[in-house]
């Protein structure tokens, strides 16, 4: 009876693949196809005007170390926020609701939310200026403070983007059972080797799933840069961004777009390469 | 040396009290039991000596030092838990190995101590392997191994043996028995099986409801069981419990009359062994109204009821009693058990 039916489950499949194949598939092609030709013919001339451009290393530095800096930070605040809410009983559920309120706020509000703080009328300025660290306002935000930038803009992404890393770490901690840790803690394992040799191995699927998606993310930064840099930050989504808006140049912001996609396909082989996950191994 | 006292031990959880007032203490090397039926404890008490839970009140004690508060780890001891908790992501070898590991024993010791722990529990074929791959039983027998690498002073066991087959069972439970003795290490062994209980312990603690009903050697609780829970727990077929009428101190069973422990009212129940009894000749002693008799080769097991009251009996297998059939038993005074009927407890052996 199952032999003869087996049709089914393709036809329950195929809205989705019709649907992802119009609207992801296609334009991706389309996209990729803009990237690598020139008036219809194959060409690598969008190509290089993206490299010869006078921002192309600078974006292509400055989101890896975004990135760099960002998505470690994140794991390990996650790690650590996880592991803490883990030990309380009362509140868990609170405390880990208002630890994901950064979720609810869309990127770009959150670029302003820091902006307000961080603007020179912002209220950093305010209170350096009332605790008198400071003599008058002072810009952090400029093509002349790269470091306090670079910070600023961390910070706030550090800010926006823990929350989903924490969830994923902290659902990957829940499937832990406790007689692990337990059973390490009687036999002499102190806390920190306990979460190195219990816990972290054991949320391996969790932690290569949120060093995929955080990473990728974070390939992708945007609008938190756009907010509180603008042009003195360039990233590549920004300046795929400005290809296609302010230069009208859809092909070269497509081959802006197709470098984004490899180096974020790139990354993800990298973890799962990295981080293996076996089956076999879990609990 | 590892003498532990175990001192008024409460544990609430919530509105429950999940122990109420335990009290036990365990001599150095010895091999106590904590015997009862599920959820009545077993395991709560034993986290709680292991320091994996705090008790709401009460103390303990090793070696005269109190030990509330200590960290699980600097308590010089090992657990099995009861659901094994074997690491999945360490082969066996490493997981036998963990506790040596933690102490920093050198490659040599943790080597030899691990092929000798895998040697006892018939698991050396596994150490390569990874803990999903293998049975419950062969898991369990990893946990174990884990523990006794260790060469704990004190080692508790939750249920180490349940998932075994009997045989296996048979013999685990004697190899651990000599190497612990030989060892010299106190052990808690948790378990509801009343025959491992019986043949491995010094002591058994016989824990119902979060209290310790009885601590005794296994033939005492056997013999002489303090409640009527202790008595209908342990034996298979459990004791059988007839309701008599008193009359000036004494039983009148068939034509014997027996004395009561004073201080018992109109009637008293009488805790009766069922391989204490003998047939008697024809009209007399305790009649016994049987409903089935089943030939078990080693034994007669007899069902039915006595003074209307269900009781089972064994006899000898030379005996033949047909279904149905009225008998008479003969009862050993000193065997007998006599408990109250509205508490439940025993009075005290006659001496
Ligand atoms: N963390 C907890 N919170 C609330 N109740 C608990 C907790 N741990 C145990 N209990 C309760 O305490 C009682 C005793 O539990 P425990 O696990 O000690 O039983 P046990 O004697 O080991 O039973 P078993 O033979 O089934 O393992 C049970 O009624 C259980 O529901
Ligand atoms: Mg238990």
């Amino acid at each position: 009876m199952t032999q003869n039916r087996s049709w089914i489950p393709y036809l329950l499949i195929l809205p989705t693949v019709f649907f992802l194949g119009l609207l992801f598939i296609a334009p991706l092609v389309q996209t990729i196809w803009l990237a690598v030709s020139d008036n219809g013919m194959p060409s690598l001339a969008n190509m290089r005007t993206m490299m010869i451009d006078i921002n192309f290393g600078r974006s292509i530095l400055n989101t890896f170390l975004l990135t760099l800096v960002v998505v470690p930070v994140q794991i390990a605040m996650a790690l650590a926020m996880g592991t803490m809410v883990s030990k309380v009983n009362g509140g868990r559920e609170t405390i880990l609701w208002i630890w994901t309120i950064p979720l609810g706020i869309s990127d770009l509000a959150a670029g302003m939310v820091w902006l307000s703080i961080l603007q020179n009328t912002g209220y950093l300025n305010t209170l350096l200026f009332s605790m008198g660290l400071i003599e008058r306002q002072t810009a952090w935000l400029t093509y002349q403070t790269p470091v306090a930038l670079f910070v600023g803009i961390a910070v706030a992404e550090i800010w926006r983007g823990t929350a989903i890393v924490m969830i994923i770490i902290v659902a990957g901690l829940n499937q832990v059972p406790k007689e692990f840790k337990e059973a390490a803690e009687i036999f002499g394992a102190s806390p920190w080797t306990r979460f190195t040799r219990i816990t972290l191995p054991l949320i391996r699927p969790a932690l290569q799933s949120a060093l995929i998606l955080r990473t990728v993310l974070a390939f992708e930064v945007f609008a938190v840069v756009y907010a509180l840099g603008g042009r003195n930050f360039p990233v590549l989504v920004g300046e795929a961004y400005n290809w296609q808006n302010q230069n009208q140049n859809y092909s070269v912001a497509a081959a802006y777009a197709v470098l984004i996609m490899v180096i974020s396909l790139i990354a993800t082989l990298f973890y799962l390469k990295v981080i293996k996950v076996d089956p076999e191994r879990l609990p | 040396m590892a003498n532990i006292v175990i001192d008024s031990i409460r544990k609430d959880f919530g509105t429950f009290q999940a122990l109420k007032e335990v009290s036990l203490t365990i001599n150095d090397g010895e091999f106590v039991s904590l015997l009862g039926p599920s959820g009545c404890g077993k395991t709560t008490l034993l986290r709680i000596i292991a320091g994996l839970e705090t008790g709401t009140s009460g103390d303990i004690s090793v070696d005269g030092r109190s030990i509330v508060g200590l960290p699980p780890k600097d308590r010089g001891l090992a657990m099995v838990f009861q659901n094994y908790a074997v690491f999945p992501h360490m082969t066996v070898y490493e997981n036998v190995a963990f506790g040596l590991r933690m102490q920093k024993a050198d490659e040599a010791r943790v080597k030899k101590q691990v092929e000798k722990a895998a040697a006892l529990l018939h698991i050396e074929p596994n150490l390569g392997r990874y803990p999903n791959k293998l049975s419950g039983g062969q898991r369990q027998r990893v946990a174990v191994a884990r523990a006794l690498a260790v060469e704990p002073r004190v080692l508790l066991m939750d249920e180490p043996l349940s998932n075994l087959d009997a045989l296996l069972r048979l013999e685990m439970r004697t190899e651990l028995k000599t190497v612990l003795q030989a060892a010299g290490t106190t052990t808690i062994y948790v378990t509801h099986d009343q025959t491992e209980a019986m043949g491995l312990s010094d002591r058994i603690a016989v824990v119902h409801d979060g209290r310790i009903e009885q601590v005794g050697t296994p033939v005492e609780v056997y013999n002489h069981p303090a409640t009527r829970f202790v008595g209908s727990f342990i034996g298979n077929p459990p004791m059988n419990f007839i309701s008599m009428p008193v009359t000036a101190g004494h039983v009148a069973i068939g034509t014997k009359r027996f004395a009561v422990p004073a201080g018992s009212g109109d009637t008293i129940l009488l805790g009766l062994r069922g391989e204490t009894v003998e047939r008697a000749p024809h009209g007399q002693g305790l009649e016994m109204q049987v409903r089935v008799a089943e030939p078990m080769g080693s034994h007669l097991l007899l069902t039915g009821s006595i003074l209307g009251q269900a009781a089972r009996v064994i006899l000898p297998a030379t005996e033949t009693v047909r279904n149905g059939e009225m008998i008479g038993l003969t009862l050993d005074a000193k065997r007998l058990t006599w408990l109250s009927p509205d508490s439940g407890i025993s009075y005290p052996a006659a001496a």
